[in-house]
């Protein structure tokens, strides 16, 4: 198979690549991090250097009690906002997915139409604010979930379908036979034979929500409210003069991310490529 | 007899056709669809009819009032507003290219016999994973004009850069290449996933014919890496369209209106209070939005079966 292709010209290209991926790639995270652990003069220089006195834990305790603990909340309203919605999300997605794929009807043609509008059009942003005010929902959390749950749907349905179809359905069949309810043939049978592109959706989506910034911005305004996405925002105009306590800031709100690539790595690029291979 | 009719009655409601029933109850029940179906419909399908009639009138979220298509006249008369929408599809335009030619390039590079693959593909993937906004406030530092590293870099070869962000003819392209660095990881694991589907025996079948490794990337990957590149240009350029979080972070549409696009364009007129000419605004970016990707889509899938 590997029948040396030019070995030399290789070793010369890998170094380039790797190179040019640091300076391209690795650097400007390393400006975080080095600018984030900065004392307030040195980090007003913006320049790319050595930090001459390290104030970790200094700027991590500025940052966290920053506006009465802002972060904090906000950490908590993000954990609230990724974990409710993307629960709903994967639970819904499921279940339609299994009905779509597993049953022909006139209404198939239909659901493919919405389901493509929805990854698609771009949601009408005033309007949705109307129909949330209408539900007594527009500042509430409730009513950003459930934002979220209806933006975020049509793909994880995409990714739940081509998982079903999969399925062979004499397992439906046995289970029918066995006198199983339709209830309990989609969540004792199916569902837990999902687990593995449950979990791609869960991480595909938990990184999206908590890093959505546009919809708590329109949906759920104010200080009390606010995510971790919108700290950043608000924390950029007062913090112009101490910018290791900024990058202290976007050291902490990678690290969730970080750390689901970390552990899943292998299914957030399952989801994302899904629709390579066929269109 | 009764019960099967009262039965019937119950599941055939009205529409039914005549046809006889299949068995009992179909083992995939139709009321799985009715959660997803509410939220979707009430927070995503109504938000988007209303959009239509909302656009129409001069609006404060409490009443409407019905002025025709004033608001769209207002919109296109207005050089700033205009503007946004050129600058939506130059944006649009420019990170969807430059995602499918570097995306396309960093594949091929990282799917050859190269020193360090793992590495070279999680770290150009890992920026599609942070925080839109705190790339943006991170490049905002590095384009500074005067201290950013970006220009100092560049002084150290003896090259003056230009302020990426304050000067007017480059704000919006210097915002477009930070999304290209955010986005192209997603690009190149797409056409990766494309190029890993190719079966290897094309390529084998080319060595022996002594093709060289440009002719096989022209003859075999890219003709066969075709579903990957469609779905790159489609998905690059819906996130291009509606792009906003990291123009609001760089430049907020800034110097003046030269990095201004549609969404940003909405965010300002709904500060502003003009819910009506905001939610235009919306009404354009969804005809922009579906009448390049429908033509596109069809025009791309359909080329592909002829192949």
């Amino acid at each position: 198979m590997t029948a040396r292709p030019r070995p030399k010209r290789n070793l010369w290209l890998s170094g380039t690549a790797i190179l040019v991926s640091i300076v391209v790639f690795l650097v400007p995270f390393a400006f975080i991090v080095l600018t984030a652990v900065k004392d307030r003069q040195q980090a007003a220089l913006l320049d790319f250097s050595w930090p001459e006195n390290f104030q970790v834990v200094q700027n991590f305790v500025d940052v966290v009690q920053a506006r009465d603990y802002m972060l904090i909340i906000a950490f908590i309203n993000s954990t609230i906002l990724t974990v409710a919605s993307v629960a709903i999300m994967v639970v819904l997605a499921a279940m339609v997915a299994y009905v779509w794929q597993r049953r022909k009807s006139k209404w198939n043609m239909l659901i493919n139409f919405l389901v493509l509008s929805g990854l698609i059009i771009p949601p009408a942003v005033v309007p949705t604010i109307w129909v949330l005010q209408k539900l007594g929902l527009f500042r509430t959390m409730p009513g950003l979930i459930l934002v979220e749950v209806a933006f975020g749907i049509s793909f994880a349905i995409l990714l739940f379908r081509a998982f079903i179809a999969t399925i062979p359905r004499e397992l439906d069949e046995a289970a029918i036979i066995d006198g199983a309810s339709p209830f309990r043939l989609f969540f004792r049978v199916i569902f837990p034979l999902l687990r593995s592109v449950a979990i791609t959706v869960i991480v595909v989506q938990s990184v999206t929500v908590f890093n959505d910034f546009v919809n708590p911005l329109y949906f759920l305004p104010g200080d009390q409210n606010a995510t971790v996405q919108l700290t950043l925002y608000n924390f950029s105009s007062q913090f112009t003069s101490q910018y290791n306590l900024l990058f202290m800031n976007i050291l902490l709100i990678t690290i969730p991310p970080l750390v689901m690539f970390m552990f899943f790595n292998r299914r957030i690029v399952a989801g994302m490529t899904s629709g390579a291979i066929k269109g | 007899m009764t019960t099967i009719q009262a039965q019937r009655a119950q599941h055939g409601e009205g529409t039914a056709p005549p046809a006889k029933r299949p068995r009992k109850r179909s083992p995939y029940p139709s009321w799985f669809y009715v959660p997803a179906a509410v939220i979707y419909g009430v927070l995503f399908l109504v938000p988007t009819f209303a959009s239509f009639y909302f656009s129409l009138t001069r609006w404060t979220i409490f009443d409407s009032h019905f002025i025709g298509f004033e608001n769209f006249v207002n919109f296109f008369r207005e050089p700033a507003l205009v503007s946004g929408l050129t600058h939506t599809l130059v944006y649009a335009v420019v990170t969807s290219g430059l995602k499918v030619v570097l995306g396309l390039l960093l594949a091929v590079l990282l799917t050859s016999q190269i020193v360090g693959r793992g590495y070279l593909r999680s770290v150009v993937f890992f920026p599609v994973l942070v925080s839109t906004i705190g790339v943006g406030l991170t490049f905002t530092v590095l384009m500074n004009p005067e201290r950013g590293l970006i220009n100092e870099s560049l002084s150290v070869i003896g090259v003056q850069g230009p302020g990426w962000l304050t000067d007017p003819d480059y704000a919006l392209l210097s915002v477009a290449l930070v999304d290209v660095w955010k986005g192209v990881g997603l690009a190149t694991l797409i056409f990766i996933a494309g190029i890993v589907s190719i079966p290897q025996e094309y390529f084998e079948a080319a060595r022996v014919d002594g093709a060289s490794a440009t002719a096989s990337f022209f003859k075999i990957v890219l003709p066969l890496a075709r579903p990957a590149t469609v779905t790159v240009v489609i998905l690059s350029l819906i996130g291009g369209l509606r792009s906003f979080d990291l123009i609001w972070a760089m430049t907020r549409g800034g110097p003046g209106f030269t990095s201004d696009v549609i969404a940003s364009v909405i965010y300002k007129q709904y500060q502003a209070g003009f819910y009506g000419l905001s939610t235009a605004g919306n009404v354009i970016l969804f005809l922009v939005v579906t009448a390049i990707i429908l033509p596109l889509y069809w025009f791309l899938s359909r080329k592909e079966v002829e192949l």
